[in-house]
């Protein structure tokens, strides 16, 4: 039986009729002039009044703190992610994760109402630690906030004592806390908060011998294939590690037919020993700022932060490492090298002179540029809602040490409606971004490769690194491929449609 | 899109009253032909004491379009619920019948209310209202505009769907301008039939008469998707757990494919939804009101259901337990499941997810 859904059903003749009969209800502007201002919104006269806006946006490309906590939560073992506020909240950053992972999602949440907003947050946070901890036995909660907790503001410290006090948890049952309002920086900053507090709780009083390991923070890191690839080539460099905030089972578990809430993680032992490691790297800047200034200063760590997105930035992780732990670069990984390396030598022509609109997480962007730049393209409208004045600077740096950044400008504090602007009076060839995307692939018609967070429009590509030497393969991949599929059909029924590309 | 007024730490200090006003101005300029512009605060704006009021008024005056400030901050109530009747609330006061434009008016004038057209399910209820021969001269809230959010005050029955999220609305304009409301289930043959029938009782004959005329029309349609699914579904069992009207709107859809619905729950029903609810039940079927997570994984294991409808939030905890699963609040990205063009995207969907063969990988062969 042939069955007509919704991208089908409505294109039938009746459905039209309907949407036409519709319309003398609705009393909208006619056709012809929706048609007029949806060719002025593509106007360099629009782009001006658009770039002048200072109060409202449209599409950003961010998220909230809380969300980024609760990512970082996910990856310590049998940790419940523990969020003080209204209940909204926790289930938007549950839906949302669980969208892009396609997998469960944790989290418990304090649920405050009125009365909380009147009287304070506590009794939600004790009843909330008792009962959550009686159904769900965690090992650790990791506690953060919505801004509704910090509006009022509720004091984290005080109430955790207060719910040991009164026995709702154990004494030594560890929980640590962060301040995570939505009104202040972004996802990354959550990531941020959550990590210094869940490190400086677990290791306190355990900085002794040390262990030889080496620590690595992936950051707001939502490829699960990349914490796999990490723990891969260190084990074939030979170097112990702790990955920390490791969501790699937690948000890519096996299918059992048994459901665990708590899939894997960083185990808390391990956590609890980083303070002990030989040093730490980190692959994300923006999102492990305050982090690795903790650890600097408090376990007096060589600490290095390398976004291992490239051939460039990947050979400067394997440099730091080796600095840091003294192991060599074996000569599996110097092959996985020189096959990335013919990778993109094979594909150079079809992405060399393309020029590129991108967007997405500051570290992310700050990879992918280097990246394109190496494949002889040109970053060009570089948009990036939740960067700071440091990442500008370091975009534009990275752009002028190459001759393929010259029509690179970086927009920070911008959204995905500025880059709408920028696409349609100055054309790029091909736009990177998350599945939001999609709407500017949709209205200006430039071909999307998918990148970055959230990915809720297509399945798996989570799953494949983006870092390190295999991930330049995915990306020349996904990059190359999404050139040849539109050259494909930009090219059908002319005699340039080639069977070998 | 999204659009927000991304509120910085500075607004939660000096509040952010002229930061959402300039906000509108702008938008207004950008989307000149926007027709209205609704406000929606989230926590801190209640929390800081902005008078988001007070800002639509003025920048409706000035702007010569609705602006309507939705007070619904997460904080409020236990649930959604809340914020359904407040929005309902809003639109009353700011939009309902303030002006809009309606040529005539003719007898058979109906609102479609309380359909959030997933999937298309507004227009697939509509072309059965519309084939019946009434005019449905606004549609709430999936496909609404704002033009019908006006002009519904001059229909003269309210047809709603999503009783839990629209009731308010139908009570007002009963009150008010004296429109009778009437409830009605457009999920599976057995109900639609069911419910045409009682709307054309409620008009003259030649309403009866096109009533009569579309389920015949539509009979062989229906009888063919039951002949093709029933047998594959025939006694499987379902557990439900989601909101508004479908904990027990879709159980004579189930009931139409021989599959039984074993235990419904909803997330924010009130006493009245449970009222509704019991007598469509099958005997011995549970019912929940608001389960957490737990409760509803300890009903499974005991009801051992052959398929979950639910949540996003839900899916993939029972995709690992190797329970077929089908969201029924987006109803899995497909659609439409309303009306006789939704009947067999309907049975397809619950189709595929009890009988996928994906399921059986799960354990190795012996």
């Amino acid at each position: 039986m042939k069955v007509l859904d919704h991208n089908e059903l409505f294109k039938h003749p009746e459905y039209i009729e309907q949407f036409e009969n519709k319309k003398k209800f609705e009393d909208m502007a006619s056709s012809e002039k929706v048609k007029e201002v949806a060719e002025w919104t593509k106007t360099e006269e629009y782009k001006e009044l658009n770039f002048a806006r200072k109060h409202v946006k449209i599409n950003p490309v961010k998220a909230c703190q809380p969300l980024g906590a609760l990512l970082c939560a996910g990856g310590f073992e049998a940790t419940l992610p523990f969020v003080q506020g209204a209940q909204g909240c926790a289930a938007y950053f549950r839906s949302h994760l669980a969208r892009h992972f396609k997998e469960p999602s944790t989290a418990v949440s304090t649920s405050m109402t009125e009365d909380a907003a009147v009287f304070g947050g506590m009794n939600n946070m004790l009843e909330g630690l008792e009962n959550a901890y009686t159904l769900y036995k965690p090992e650790m909660f990791a506690v953060f906030t919505t801004c509704m907790a910090e509006v009022i503001g509720d004091d984290l410290g005080a109430y955790v004592r207060s719910a040991r006090g009164k026995g709702a948890i154990p004494d030594d049952l560890p929980v640590p806390f962060a301040h995570t309002p939505s009104f202040v920086g972004s996802h990354v900053t959550g990531y941020d908060n959550m990590m210094k507090s869940i490190l400086s709780t677990l290791t306190e009083g355990k900085k002794g011998e040390p262990n030889g390991k080496l620590n690595v923070i992936m950051g707001f890191d939502t490829y699960t294939g990349n914490y796999r690839e990490m723990k891969r080539i260190l084990d074939i460099m030979g170097v112990k590690h702790t990955i920390l905030a490791n969501i790699s089972d937690t948000y890519d578990s096996p299918n059992t037919g048994k459901y665990k809430m708590y899939p894997g993680g960083t185990p808390l032992a391990d956590a609890a020993d980083s303070a002990n490691a030989i040093g730490t790297v980190a692959l994300q800047k923006s999102s492990t700022h305050k982090t690795i200034e903790f650890i600097k200063s408090e376990w007096v760590q060589k600490t290095a932060t390398v976004i291992p997105i490239g051939i460039r930035n990947t050979d400067k992780f394997f440099d730091e490492v080796s600095k840091i732990t003294g192991k060599s670069i074996p000569k599996e990984i110097e092959d996985e090298r020189g096959r990335a390396v013919d990778a993109m030598i094979d594909s150079h022509p079809y992405v060399h002179g393309k020029r590129f609109a991108l967007t997405g997480d500051p570290d992310l962007l700050l990879g992918l540029i280097s990246f394109v730049m190496e494949m002889g393209g040109y970053p060009t409208h570089i948009i990036c809602t939740n960067g700071d004045k440091k990442f500008k600077e370091e975009a534009q740096e990275l752009l002028s040490e190459s001759p393929f950044g010259i029509h690179g400008q970086v927009y920070t504090n911008k959204d995905m409606w500025h880059l709408r602007s920028l696409m349609f009076t100055d054309p790029v060839d091909l736009l990177i971004g998350n599945s939001y995307a999609k709407f500017l692939w949709r209205d200006v018609g430039t071909p999307l490769v998918r990148i970055g967070f959230p990915l809720f429009d297509r399945h798996h590509l989570h799953r494949y690194p983006i870092i390190g030497y295999q991930g330049v393969l995915n990306l020349v991949n996904w990059i190359v491929n999404t050139v040849l599929d539109e050259l494909d059909r930009e090219s059908m029924y002319t005699s340039s449609f080639d069977v070998i590309r | 899109m999204h659009i927000t007024t991304d509120f910085q730490e500075k607004d939660i200090v000096y509040g952010g009253d002229k930061h959402l006003d300039a906000a509108m101005r702008e938008l207004k300029g950008l989307f000149p032909l926007a027709n209205g512009i609704g406000v929606l605060s989230e926590c801190p704006v209640g929390l800081i004491g902005d008078d988001i009021e007070a800002v639509s008024r003025n920048v409706s005056k000035d702007l010569e379009i609705p602006v309507v400030p939705v007070r619904c901050e997460g904080f409020r109530g236990v649930s959604q619920s809340l914020g359904h009747h407040i929005a309902n609330d809003t639109i009353r006061d700011y939009v309902l019948g303030k002006g809009g434009k309606l040529d005539e008016s003719t007898p058979y004038d109906v609102n479609l209310v309380g359909d959030y057209n997933i999937g298309g399910d507004g227009w697939s209820s509509r072309k059965i209202l519309e084939e019946m021969g009434l005019r449905v001269i606004a549609q709430w809230t999936g496909d609404a505009s704002v033009n019908e959010m006006k002009i519904a005050s001059k229909a003269k029955l309210n047809l709603i769907h999503c009783y839990r999220s629209m009731n308010y609305i139908c009570r007002h304009m009963e009150e008010e301008y004296g429109i009778p409301w009437h409830e009605f289930n457009f999920f599976g043959p057995t109900k639609i039939y069911e419910s045409i029938r009682k709307i054309a009782e409620l008009f003259d004959e030649k309403i009866q008469e096109n009533a009569e005329k579309v389920i015949e029309k539509y009979k062989p349609m229906m009888d063919a998707v039951i002949e093709e699914y029933r047998p594959r579904l025939e006694g499987k069992t379902v557990l439900l757990f989601v909101g508004g009207l479908r904990p027990r709107h879709t159980v004579g859809a189930y009931e139409d494919l021989g599959m039984e619905v074993v235990g419904t729950g909803y997330e924010f029903g009130h006493n009245d939804d449970y009222k509704r609810t019991y007598p469509v039940m099958p005997e011995g079927a549970i019912v929940m009101d608001d389960a957490t997570s737990y409760e509803l994984e300890e009903f499974t294991y005991r009801l051992r259901p052959d398929m979950i409808g639910s949540g996003i939030k839900e899916k993939y905890n029972y995709h690992k337990m190797g329970v077929p699963f089908r969201q029924m609040h987006s109803w899995d990205y497909s659609g439409p499941y309303h009306g006789f063009d939704g009947f067999p995207v309907f049975a397809r969907d619950m189709d595929m997810t009890v009988n996928s063969p994906t399921w059986d990988l799960i354990r190795r062969k012996r």
